[in-house]
């Protein structure tokens, strides 16, 4: 059986389209969910293997980014997410659903170490291409060392904490999954290479079990050459990480393995 | 009015170390207009919530929803408390009526906190500055509120005085009302269109009198609402539509020729698609955006259309509520489009003007501009639609009066390309709710901006809630698959007047105004039918489906409310509680507009050779020219963008590995399961159509082509929109240039075999200081797009491998007139470029085939700055070197070397290639003009540099970080 995926859908989402094709292309089937049909009938969370959380603008971000979606998942779905992930599911958010899952303490997933996303040190909208540093915290789902190309496209994507503390823990625990790199593979918080100046310039974060997962950039966007800067045609590599992170995420559903 | 009593404030500020950058953005624009300030501007984000709420559920909403727990301070002021602060606050906050969708999303999310309101109680939202201590306040309130605010849409107030809730307004029901009309004289027809705003001439209230003298009665105040909307110069385009009398002089003033159009429109644009009506053409202007196929099954809808006024009142929201309009457009195409793209085109005045030099209300044109881009990108984004392609152009002519396109392409289904309304069908309104928003925006479009325009017309400007049209979208697709519905259309100017005229133009139709669900009570029958509040659609229902869509409307949260019903009783008829308040036959509202011969004359200037001068600074020039405003890097706007969502951007709007190289059209794939795609590309050339509007017009068009088939379109399947934006075509000039301008697209269609599918005018842009008026430049937008067969095959402008050959495609041309060299090198006008339509279309096709068989690795076409920007451009995106040499350019042998780097000749291409593949390229060209004139060079220790050679000599070498730097990349 193919590892199935619920997606979310609410009004302000608009990466589903995509990410709907990258876990089809890495093996699974997709299951778009509205959140309040979900609501309705929370159960349907048990039927999935990996609930997935697109970007987008949740109503509107007006509040700050996914912060009303955050406080309806929170309020009706926070037990039916847990008990998945408790029962081996996986939890996974890009862009808006990272924030989502942040904002529902569902991430970092330790106690004691406090973190949102806040506006980028531009404060602006920042649309661009982004090199992510795989971390040993990620190493099950995409080989630790890697560079996973990623189109950035966010205005509240710099991850801060709320004490040097709080950063030092997510470092400890091993919560951080991928950093913002420059050209040569460096972890670096230079812009333009971290586009919002993020503590550690971490880009994505994972729970200690390692099935609570999320990141700013779009890997999504990256499904062919096609879509790298230049077209691939520069120093960019071929995106084929893109898929297999998808796919690495999905192994322990059965999908096949990441390409090595 | 009833008033509220005090409410409670929550206002958030970021914690004290953390960085503001909107505070430190105030505190630069009080500074720059002169407030005497102490070092910090701190901001906020301020809420009004209802006095009536417990304080732990006003601590429970800051805490839960309100507030980031990490970064921000909260405090709480309870009902009538007035802070009590060392420095001063200012508070900004929207004017009544202004749509605030920030407080609609704060007072729906309440109900997750278990906090019930009534759709009276208060919930707003607010901006705050806080200032550091010895400012005086009256001071701080007078700059501020021009500093910080907009005044058509905001109001200033200083935070340590109570702040609030608006009023809501009067619920008292309105009664149907007569006007007198059978009675009056000419004097009495004008006033009464003055005075109601209906923006008629005499001649067409005459025809609204004769109306109502055969009918026997007077008019109600509805009706001659209705027939103002339907007749204005934005919905009919009466101007374009009607009979025109040409006469074109020469320099001279002789007259030599004259022209008689029963139809301007008809005769020049629509003629040239009749003639060539391709098959591949699926809908042309007859809908609210022109189809095209990209395969056997699926179309391209296109549409761009101008909000210029609203947007000169409030950039922002002007903007953004062109964005959600054009997006409209595209889902009211056919039985809905699905919308995969998005594109915007601003002209502006000059940069940094001093604003001394500002007419009298005007905002300053790098305001209008951040504005403006700041309303795309917040709309854009919102609605995960990309805007991918545009530009911006700096002109004196667009100070009063700057011009805002915004286009949108959506994918459709063949088999939902046609629509038909049935009587019966319900009239059902999908989306945002009515309010007075936007109340005479069509008849307002239809004026001339004048220095009191920002007090008077503020209930012209709109305010957009892109989340609310997300919304729209996600069910209309639904409900499109399903079958749901057998019509729609968008409610744009005009609103319901327009939207459920034109539905029922073919059988009629009845509408109960009172059921129009609205944004808050008090509006009157009329305004509730001619509102332009946003995020609208109509639909036409068959009754056995309306249970299906309302039931997916409420699981997505969208409004459905069936207001009428579709009929055969060839009539529009307008209820209000039962009682007939208007009732007009489709005909005379559709087919009545008496249509006067409009005069036009054309005269040609005095324009000789361009005097390119011997002697010249060739590094000096090219510094010049790639920092002038029309070429200087654009990336900062795109970078705003989400040019990538839904992950078909596939040739970007910058390119290179750092992404540093603007590309020429941008390649969108709207199914990420095929190989197909849209090349999308435009041309503006105002500066050149200030000299001669039919060159320009032609150039204009000539590089929207070249955009698309350099980005890898099919030129033998390129389809063209137009967007006229001219002065008041009243006046003879005026209109006479805009002939000019409609014979160039007749002319260029044509001849390129690519047919125009849609297109909007936008006239009266104009603007008065006393009794000087003065017209923007004779502005044509012209869009190409193109079907992409395979987008692996798709160039890009950045130099790919040192090695390869550098081709010149095209002739060079002395002439100059209107070019970016020509303004900095201060020549006098001179005759414009003009493509020759015989050779073009085969040097499209020649390019076209080599980029088919992957033979080019690069390709850029020339146009601003001519050949020594395009290869500059080149270098800055690839990161390589290049070494051209100009004396082996294709075209007369005698041409200056001035004329060889930077003419803007049209149609004319720089091409990279293998030196494998020189003989088969060339080969493809046959005896079009082609030549290599260079190479690709490595990057000498990582840094490339652009050598430019006229035979043996070095006129100018240039290294990448200077063109970086010249260009304002960085």
């Amino acid at each position: 059986m193919k590892p199935r995926v619920l997606q979310l859908f609410a009004a302000g989402v608009n990466c589903d389209r995509e990410l709907e094709r990258a876990f089809e292309l890495a093996g699974a089937d997709v299951r778009p969910v509205h959140v309040h049909a979900l609501i309705d009938n929370p159960a349907l969370v048990k039927e999935c293997d990996l609930f997935a959380i697109p970007g987008g603008f949740t109503y509107g971000d007006d509040l700050g980014a996914g912060r009303i979606l955050a406080l309806e998942v929170a309020t009706h779905l926070k037990d039916a997410l847990v008990e998945l992930h408790e029962a081996g599911g996986t939890l996974f958010g890009v862009c808006n659903g990272f924030q989502v899952l942040v904002k529902t303490g569902l991430l970092p997933g330790i106690d004691g170490a406090r973190v949102s996303l806040t506006w980028n040190d531009t404060h602006r909208f920042e649309c661009r291409w982004s090199r992510l540093l795989a971390e040993p915290s990620l190493d099950a789902i995409l080989p630790a060392g890697t560079i996973l190309p990623a189109g950035t496209a966010h205005a509240e994507g710099k991850l801060v904490c709320d004490s040097p503390e709080s950063l030092a823990r997510l470092e400890a625990e091993g919560c951080v999954a991928l950093r913002y790199a420059d050209e040569n593979g460096q972890a670096t918080r230079d812009y333009p290479h971290c586009p919002n100046g993020s503590d550690g310039a971490i880009a994505g974060l994972i729970s200690p079990s390692g099935r609570i997962l999320g990141l700013m950039p779009h890997p999504e966007r990256c499904l062919s050459p096609e879509n790298l800067p230049d077209r691939g045609k520069a120093n960019w590599g071929d995106g084929a990480a893109a898929l297999d992170f998808f796919r690495g995420m999905l192994a322990p559903y059965g999908a096949a393995s990441p390409a090595v | 009015m009833s008033v509220h009593s005090p409410a409670w404030r929550v206002e958030l500020e970021l914690d004290a170390g953390r960085p503001d950058p909107v505070g430190d953005a105030a505190h630069a624009a009080l500074l720059d207009r002169g407030l005497d300030l102490a070092p910090t501007v701190r901001s906020g984000r301020g809420y009004l919530l209802p006095g009536h709420l417990e304080r732990g559920q006003v601590e429970r909403i800051a805490a839960e929803l309100l507030a980031d727990p990490v970064t921000e301070t909260t405090r709480i002021l309870a009902p009538g408390e007035t802070p009590d602060q060392g420095g001063r606050t200012l508070v900004v906050r929207r004017l009544p009526g202004v749509a605030d969708p920030e407080a609609d999303s704060t007072r729906n999310a309440l109900h997750l906190l278990d906090v019930a309101l009534t759709e009276t109680d208060p919930v707003q939202s607010y901006r705050t500055y806080r200032v550091s201590e010895g400012v005086d306040g009256d001071e701080l309130v007078r700059i501020g509120s021009r500093a910080l605010a907009n005044p058509t849409i905001e109001q200033t107030v200083l935070g340590d005085a109570p702040v609030l809730p608006h009023p809501v307004p009067d619920s008292r029901r309105s009664e149907r009302t007569e006007v007198a009309i059978r009675d009056l004289d000419d004097d009495g027809l004008a006033t009464l269109s003055r005075e109601r705003s209906m923006a008629l001439s005499v001649l067409e209230m005459r025809a609204i009198q004769a109306h109502y003298e055969a009918e026997g009665r007077e008019a109600t105040d509805i009706e001659l609402e209705t027939i103002a909307q339907t007749w204005s110069e934005h919905c009919k385009h009466k101007t374009l539509t009607g009979p025109v009398r040409l006469l074109e002089k020469d320099a001279q003033g002789e007259l030599i020729r004259e022209r008689n159009f029963e139809n301007l429109l008809k005769e020049t644009v629509f003629e040239a698609t009749r003639k060539l009506s391709p098959e591949w053409c699926w809908s042309v202007f007859r809908d609210n955006a022109g189809v095209i196929a990209m395969t056997d099954d699926i179309g391209l809808a296109i549409k761009v259309e101008t909000h210029n006024h609203p947007s000169a009142l409030d950039p922002y929201g002007g903007a953004g509520t062109g964005i959600g309009g054009v997006i409209r457009d595209i889902l009211g195409t056919g039985l809905g489009a699905r919308p995969f793209a998005a594109t915007d085109v601003f002209c502006v005045g000059p940069e940094g003007m001093p604003r001394e030099e500002l007419p009298p209300g005007t905002l300053h044109p790098d305001r209008v501009l951040s504005g403006v881009i700041a309303g795309v990108r917040d709309y854009g984004n919102r609605m995960g639609i990309p805007t991918v392609s545009g530009t911006v152009v700096r002109h004196p002519g667009y100070v009063g009066n700057p011009l805002v396109y915004a286009g949108c392409v959506g994918e459709i289904p063949r088999d939902k390309v046609d629509k038909e309304v049935l009587p019966g069908d319900l009239v059902v309104a999908l989306g945002g709710r009515t309010g007075r928003d936007g109340i005479h925006g069509a008849t307002f479009s239809s004026e001339a901006l004048h220095e009191e325009s920002d007090t008077v017309d503020a209930t012209a400007v709109q305010i957009g809630d892109p989340i609310t049209e997300k919304k729209v979208l996600d069910v209309q697709m639904i409900a499109r698959d399903r079958g749901l519905y057998r019509a729609v259309t968008d409610c744009g100017a005009g609103g319901f007047s327009s939207a459920v005229g034109e539905m029922g133009e073919e059988c009629g139709a009845e509408v109960d105004l009172e059921t129009a669900p609205l944004k808050y009570p008090g509006l009157s029958y009329w305004e509730i039918w001619i509102s332009e509040a946003q995020e609208r659609m109509v639909l036409a229902v068959p009754p056995e489906h309306r249970d299906e869509l309302f039931e997916l409307c409420a699981l997505h949260d969208v409004e459905a409310t069936v207001i009428g019903t579709f009929n055969d009783s060839g009539r529009l008829t307008l209820r209000w509680h039962g009682e007939v308040v208007g009732d007009l036959p489709m005909e005379f509202l559709h087919g009545s507009v008496p249509q006067p011969v409009r005069e036009a004359e054309s005269q040609r200037l005095p324009l000789g050779e361009t005097a390119w001068p011997e002697d010249f600074d060739t590094l000096a020039l090219l510094e010049g020219a790639l920092g002038h405003p029309s070429i200087a890097s654009k990336e900062w706007v795109v970078r705003q963008y989400d040019h990538e969502v839904q992950g078909g951007t596939v040739v970007k709007p910058y390119q290179g590995p750092r992404a540093h190289g603007p590309g020429d059209g941008t390649v969108v794939k709207p199914r990420l399961d095929l190989k197909q795609g849209a090349a999308i590309g435009c041309g503006i050339a105002p500066s050149m159509a200030l000299l001669d509007p039919y060159a320009g017009t032609a150039c204009a068009i000539d590089e929207a082509m070249r955009n698309v088939v350099a980005a890898g379109g099919n030129p033998h399947r390129t389809a063209l929109l137009d967007n006229f934006c001219w002065g008041d075509c009243r006046k003879p000039d005026r209109l006479g240039s805009l002939v000019r301008a409609a014979e160039a697209c007749h002319d260029a269609a044509l001849a390129y075999g690519a047919p125009f599918v849609s297109g909007k005018d936008s006239l009266n842009n104009e603007f008065r200081v006393g009794e000087v008026e003065t017209p923007i430049p004779p502005t044509l937008l012209a869009t190409a797009m193109a079907p992409v067969n395979n987008t692996a095959y798709c160039p890009t402008t950045p130099l790919k491998r040192a090695g390869n050959l550098l081709l010149a495609v095209g002739s060079t041309h002395a002439d100059g007139g209107g070019s970016v060299a020509a303004e900095l090198l201060e020549l006098v006008d001179s005759k414009v470029p003009m493509p020759d339509f015989a050779v073009a279309p085969s040097v499209f096709d020649a390019l076209h085939q080599a980029i088919q068989a992957g033979w080019i690795e690069a390709c850029h076409d020339l146009a601003e700055g001519g050949l020594a920007i395009a290869a500059a451009e080149m270098v800055l995106g690839g990161e390589l070197g290049a070494r051209i040499d100009v004396d082996r350019m294709p075209g007369d042998s005698e041409l200056p070397t001035a004329a060889r780097l930077f003419s803007e000749s049209p149609t004319r291409f720089l091409i990279e290639v293998h030196p494998d593949h020189l003989e088969e390229v060339l080969g493809v060209f046959r005896t079009l003009p082609i030549a290599p004139i260079g190479e690709v060079l490595s990057a000498d220790n990582g840094i490339g540099s652009l050598e430019l050679r006229s035979g043996d000599s070095v006129l100018a070498t240039a290294s990448h970080p200077d063109l970086l730097r010249w260009n304002r990349a960085l």
